[in-house]
């Protein structure tokens, strides 16, 4: 069992890491961006613009909880 | 090559290398304090554990439609990535302390000195399960950036080509030295790392979810010119709003 839950940690730690905001930006961003293109509107736009916004956010976040 | 493929070699190069990098302090830690017979066992278990993993996963990958993959790993690289610039633009800011390879070596191979000597099938297992850890650890991210940058790109041999340069050029350079690569760049490694990754996952992300870039391959140059400017300006951002907030 604690071999199961350092697997988890590992994998959360790799892939989430220090900020579960941006996880979570970014499934919004790729969802939108999905619906965007299944209403047959040009959505390449909305992830490269969204980076800057999320990490600005997160950015925000970690000076703050310094 | 294409402009892809090239991407590839490159980021699967400098995503390994930083893994490298961190490995071999941690090698070098137990070799020097443990002695290298444990080391090297752990080293090579490690390793051969990471062999089993390649080989079992890679080939179920490939049987993943290549969308579903796209989309798969375009969302990991694109969680993944900003992660990764976000440390590298604290660090570069002075928000957080340079990763400093030297001073990682000189605390682990304290805490290896000090530790009780217990040796079981010939080996001391303090070293043993220090590099095996180090190694198995590191490593386990090597196998995760070749499978996923490999797959949906297409072509896990050119990324694992990547990440095996990388290993030569580490390898063959700790072995030289018998030091931790304090002087590599690893710092400047991690962001370009933490930009590659946020370009590819951009760049996967949005095919994955059904829309077409415009100029499809090459548009990854100009989702990494965006990323890059984009990166440049929160540093110098934060850096100045740093700067005028210590009082003079």
């Amino acid at each position: 069992m604690r071999r199961l839950a350092a697997f988890g940690r590992f994998w959360w730690d790799f892939v989430i890491g220090d900020d579960w905001l941006v996880a979570v930006l970014v499934v919004a961003g790729i969802g939108a961006t999905a619906a965007l293109a299944a209403a047959n509107v040009a959505a390449w736009w909305l992830l490269p613009l969204a980076v800057p916004v999320v990490l600005w956010l997160s950015l925000r976040r970690a000076i703050r909880s310094a | 090559m294409s402009t892809g493929d090239t991407f590839l070699v490159l980021s699967a190069f400098l995503a390994s290398g930083v893994e490298f990098v961190e490995a071999l302090t941690i090698v070098l830690a137990a070799g020097l304090a443990r002695g290298w017979r444990s080391a090297l066992a752990g080293l090579g278990a490690a390793t051969v554990v990471l062999a089993v993993v390649l080989a079992v996963r890679g080939p179920a990958l490939t049987a993943i439609p290549i969308q579903a993959l796209q989309r798969l790993v375009g969302a990991l690289l694109h969680v993944l990535g900003p992660q990764w610039l976000r440390k590298a633009i604290l660090r570069a800011s002075g928000y957080k302390a340079l990763h400093d390879e030297d001073a990682i070596f000189a605390r682990e191979l304290a805490e290896a000195e000090g530790a009780a000597h217990v040796e079981r099938a010939g080996v001391d297992w303090y070293g043993f399960t220090l590099a095996f850890k180090g190694v198995l650890l590191e490593g386990l991210e090597v196998v995760f950036i070749v499978l996923t940058f490999g797959s949906a790109q297409g072509s896990i041999p050119l990324a694992a080509a990547g990440a095996a340069a990388a290993l030569i050029l580490v390898a063959g350079v700790g072995l030289a030295v018998r030091a931790p690569l304090a002087r590599a760049p690893e710092n400047a490694m991690k962001f370009a790392v933490g930009v590659m990754l946020t370009t590819f996952g951009v760049f996967w992300s949005v095919e994955g979810a059904g829309a077409d870039w415009p100029g499809s391959d090459a548009a990854i140059l100009g989702v990494l010119g965006w990323v890059v400017l984009s990166s440049f300006v929160l540093v110098r951002l934060l850096r100045r709003e740093r700067l005028e907030a210590v009082p003079v």
